[in-house]
This record gives structure tokens, sequence and C-alpha cells, in this order.
């Protein structure tokens, strides 16, 4: 029997998801970027005993308090959304996903909500070392508590560390660290730590360009950019190294997510990356025989590279993924979609059968459906795909998001150089032109991050998890129109949580440190 | 002069931060009413667990393979 979910439910609770994390992500990267900042010029004050410093700090801090303040807790609609829109993935992941998020809630959460009142009430209440102590263990808080949410998102890219019990239909981990210090996990939270340092970097010299292009608080703002550059700048060239490590871990995990990134349908050996280009929008099948592109200028034999550290290393397209028959860096020969719908298939068969045959006392035909269902669950998910096509995500989202990201990330590295550079001459205050362009390079911050989240999530359609659950599977039976109906809510929800965000904050920001010129 | 008990300090350790707040003071408005609308909103009337509706662990294990089961896509 086949249940046809809705495919307008799987969209809608997909924006819903997307519209959330989205707005999540709004909060997240300046927490995790200005809290260091601030936290540097603390550290500054604690060793020269300069209030200069202690003023500056403090209004950074003002400012960190405000987005803490709204962004807080917004996390926690996405766990309302598993429980409700995601059901069968919350059962099916079980304690994968729940004890990381249990060590983000007890340990992370305290440990900041803790400190980050010492913080705040602190000042003059306790002495400066425990204050200083306090503003750090804030910050490192706030990062463990991403740690935990990077570490269980990296296991839905790159499922390790468990196993599937058909009794409880869940996934059961047998190896916590295989989970926590997986490859994809390391690399996605440096990688995504990095870009929040990234934002922090930008918005202090960015704002602070705003008091220089005004013309008030002069000595603040020079001082602010001299951190803010110089922080951005080791955040961005780190992010260069974390942002190589994704590439070669989509490789070797994920290279469907690889070809939609690069737009690359027919692989081979030697395959350069496409520096700049535009999709062919007449290309609507993988096997159309369409060129994917209008025009592209090509890096030659860079993606065989950085993907295999090896120039002349065989990259698979969409159609060689599609149609397998290559042979793998493992040396084994790619199965082809349809061999891997057809596991896929017999796996979910051996569940039903190991059920039954358990409902039935059968034990001897339970430990032969258990046999087949162990040697086909690496492709589970692929029984539920009805035609190889839907394996291909989203070529043209994922494929330009890609290239905002790193274009992005190559316009910061020159922007935060050319920043520490004027700034530590003491040239800076006279550059308008590039006071105007730090100021308004805020927004491209925030675009950057939230295009690289595209890159990951979007390229990994249909997975839920990668290879085991589709989004088809993962989702409840629940009405389109109600969970339209949240959807819209949460838009309103947080639009108006967004514009109180910015109001307080230009307010805030106007008002300004009021830090002596002297 | 008797020292207080740490408990009392932290008490007035925070009831003084509290009460020294100034634009904490909409922030923290701004932080009750979200907190309202996500608990006592989204989360009761939006967003119940859908398989609360359950009662025990093994009629969710069944719910949930029953719908793996039957989603696949049979040959």
């Amino acid at each position: 029997m086949i249940e046809n979910i809705d495919t307008s439910l799987i969209d809608w609770s997909r924006a819903q998801f997307a519209l959330t994390a989205i707005y999540h992500w709004i909060f997240v990267p300046l927490t995790l970027g200005l809290g260091i900042v601030q936290a540097v010029m603390e550290t500054i004050y604690y060793k020269t005993g300069n209030e200069f410093w202690k003023k500056t700090a403090q209004f950074w801090m003002k400012i960190f308090g405000i987005n803490f303040a709204i962004g807080v807790a917004t996390g926690l609609i996405l766990e309302f959304e598993f429980g409700a829109n995601w059901s069968n993935y919350s059962w099916f992941v079980g304690d994968i996903f729940g004890a990381p998020l249990a060590i983000e809630g007890i340990v992370a959460f305290f440990m900041e909500a803790t400190f980050i009142a010492v913080m705040f009430f602190g000042w003059n209440k306790v002495s400066k070392g425990f204050h200083l102590a306090s503003t750090w263990l804030t910050i490192v808080g706030a990062t463990l508590s991403a740690l935990w949410i990077l570490i269980a998102n990296a296991w839905m890219q790159f499922p390790a560390g468990m196993q599937f019990n058909p009794d409880v239909v869940r996934n059961e981990m047998f190896d916590f660290w295989a989970v926590a210090l997986s490859p994809v996990a390391i690399n996605k939270f440096f990688h995504t730590v990095l870009s929040g340092w990234l934002v922090g970097g930008m918005f202090v010299i960015g704002i602070a360009c705003w008091y220089l292009l005004k013309k008030k608080e002069t000595k603040f703002a020079l001082a602010s950019i001299k951190i803010g550059a110089a922080f951005g700048l080791i955040a961005s060239l780190l992010l260069l190294w974390t942002g190589d490590g994704s590439a070669y871990q989509v490789t070797q995990k994920q290279p469907m997510k690889l070809a939609a990134m690069e737009g690359l349908y027919e692989g081979g050996n030697g395959i350069g990356v496409v520096g700049i280009g535009m999709l062919n929008p007449s290309k609507k099948s993988y096997n159309d025989g369409v060129d994917p592109f209008l025009f592209k200028l090509e890096i030659p034999k860079l993606l065989s590279f950085l993907g295999e550290r090896d120039c002349n290393a065989y990259i698979p397209g969409i159609t060689n993924l599609i149609e397998g028959g290559y042979q793998t860096n493992q040396g084994t020969i790619a199965l082809s979609a349809k061999e891997k719908i057809a596991k896929g298939q017999l796996a979910i068969k051996a569940l039903a059968d190991y059920r039954q045959a358990k409902k039935n006392k059968d034990e001897a035909n339970a430990k032969i459906h258990r046999a087949t269902l162990d040697e086909n669950f690496a492709y589970f998910g692929y029984g539920y795909i009805k035609n190889p096509e839907d394996l291909i995500p989203p070529v043209g989202l994922t494929f330009y998001s890609f290239r905002i990201m790193v274009i992005l990330g190559g316009f910061f590295i020159l922007l935060f150089l050319i920043a520490t550079w004027l700034s530590y001459k003491n040239k800076f205050e006279g550059k308008r032109w590039l006071q105007w362009v730090c100021l308004w390079s805020i927004p491209l911050a925030y675009i950057a991050g939230q295009a690289g989240w595209i890159v990951a999530e979007v390229g990994r359609q249909p997975w839920a998890i990668q290879d085991i659950l589709p989004v088809s599977a993962a989702i409840s039976k629940l009405n389109a129109s109600s969970v339209q109906l949240t959807f819209f809510i949460f838009l309103a929800l947080f639009t108006i949580l967004l514009i109180a965000e910015i109001g307080i904050m230009v307010k805030a920001i106007k008002k300004g440190p009021q830090v002596s010129e002297q | 002069m008797k020292k207080e008990s740490v408990p009392l300090r932290i008490y007035r350790f925070y009831l003084e931060g509290f009460k020294e707040m100034t634009l904490g003071k909409t922030l923290w408005t701004i932080i009750l009413i979200k907190l309202f609308i996500m608990f006592f909103v989204l989360k009761l009337f939006f967003f119940p667990n859908f398989l609360g509706k359950f009662e025990s662990k093994h009629e969710k294990q069944d719910y949930v393979s029953n719908e793996l089961i039957h989603r696949a896509i049979t040959p």
C-alpha cells in the first residue's frame, strides 16, 4: 500500500522550518562574534585599567544584550516543529538527537544564563577578574550551545555512531564520540562559529564607521575598528581553511550536494571549479542532453584537487550519481539510483517482515529479516524515492547560494585586510569611501552566513537524514493548511521581533557609548 | 557585622541588577511577551507533540513503524 503525502505539506513544513532557522540565525552569529569582541575589549581593560576600554566594552555589551534578549529562545521553536511537524523523524532519530540537545539545554544554556547575569549586573559588584571570567564564560557557553546543535545537524548530514533498532523503530547511539567528533561535525562547528565571528567583526567595524561618518565618538570608533577588523580578518582567513575542509567532507560524504553546488552533471577526472557561471534554465532533466550552463568561467582541475586532494581525481556528476557504474574512491563500483532504491525497498520490507515475525513470535524468520534489514539499512531512505530524479536537490539555489557565500568570503578577506592595515597605520579615519563600504557590508555578512546554510540544507535534499530518511517519510501527517497558518504566524512574530531588535539597537547606537574624546 | 548568607547575597545581586536596569526593562518585557506567545499560544494550540496522542511508547513505535512501512514505494 502506498500512502501519498501531500507535497504541499512537505513544502510548507520545509518552508516553515527554513523560515524559523533563518530568523534564528540572524541572532546567533552576532552573539557568537560580538561576544568575543567585547571579551577582548574587557580583557584590555583588565590589563590596562583604562576606563576607556571599560566603557567601550560596556557599549558593545549593551548591543550584545539587545541581540541576545530578542534572539533568546527563538531556537526552541525549531524543537516545537520537530515534535509537531516532523514526528516520524523525531521518533526515528531517538537519543542521537536527544543527547546533544539535552547537553545543550542543561550544561551550555545554564552556564550561559548564569554568567550573563554576572556580566550585566556585576560591574563594580564583583572583582574585575571574576567579571572578566564571567564575560568569557558567557561566550564559551553560547559557543557550546552552538556546538551541540551543530553536532546534531552534522549527524543528519553524515549519520555515524548509531545502529537502527527495528524493535523500537529508532536509531540508537552506540558511540557518542563517533557522533560528537565526526569529521563533518568538527568541520561544521568551526566553519559555522567562524562565520559568526565574521559577522561580529563586520558588525563592529560597520557600526564604528557610522560614528566616523557622523564625526562623533571618533576615538571609540577607531579603537573598535582596530579590534573588529583584526578579529574579522582572522575569522575570514580561518573560514577559508574550514571552507576547504567542508568542501572535502561534502565530496566524501554527500557527492550529490557537491555536484549541485557545481552544477556538475557529467563528472570525470581533473574536474574544475566554476568560478562564475550562469545555469541554463532550459535544462529540465539530468539526461536531456542540454548544456547545463549558458556560460561559465572555470578554474581547471580545482574541484578534483579540493575534493580528493588530487588534481586528476575522479569527481562524479549528477548523471553519474544517478546512473552509477563508476569506480568510487574506495575502489568499489558505484550503485545506480535504481539499485539503491531497490535496496531501500528491500530494507523497508525487511522491517515490516521482521516486526510481523516478532509479533508471531517466529524468532527464526525474525533473524533472517533482521539480517536483510541490517545488510540494506544504509539505503533505507531510498525506499521512499519514487523517481531517481527526486534525488537531485534544487541545483540553481544550491549553485548560486554557494557562489554568493564564496564570493562574499573573498570580499571579506580583502575588506578586513584593508581595514586592518589602514587602522593599524592610523589612516582609516580619512577613508570615507571605506567607511561607507564597511557600513553597507554589515548585511552582506549576514547574507554570506545564510547562503552557507542554504547550501548545506537545500543541497542535501531530499534527505532529512542522509540516505536513511527523506523528508517525505520524516513528516507528520498534518493538514497543509494548518502548517500554512503557523508559517504566517511565525512570519509575523519574527518580523515584529526583528523590527524591535533593529529599533532598540538603532536607538542605543544613536545614543552612543558616550566615551570621553580625551 | 554579620556577613549575609550566599543565597541571600545572590538574591540581592539579581534584585539590585534588575532594579538598576534601564534598557533591560524594555528587553525583559519583549522576552516575557515572546515566551508567553511561544509557550502558551504556539506550543499549546499550534504545536502539540504529534505523537503525544498515543499513551504508551509501544503505541508510538507501532504508529511510526506503520507510517514508515506504508509510505515506502512498493516495487
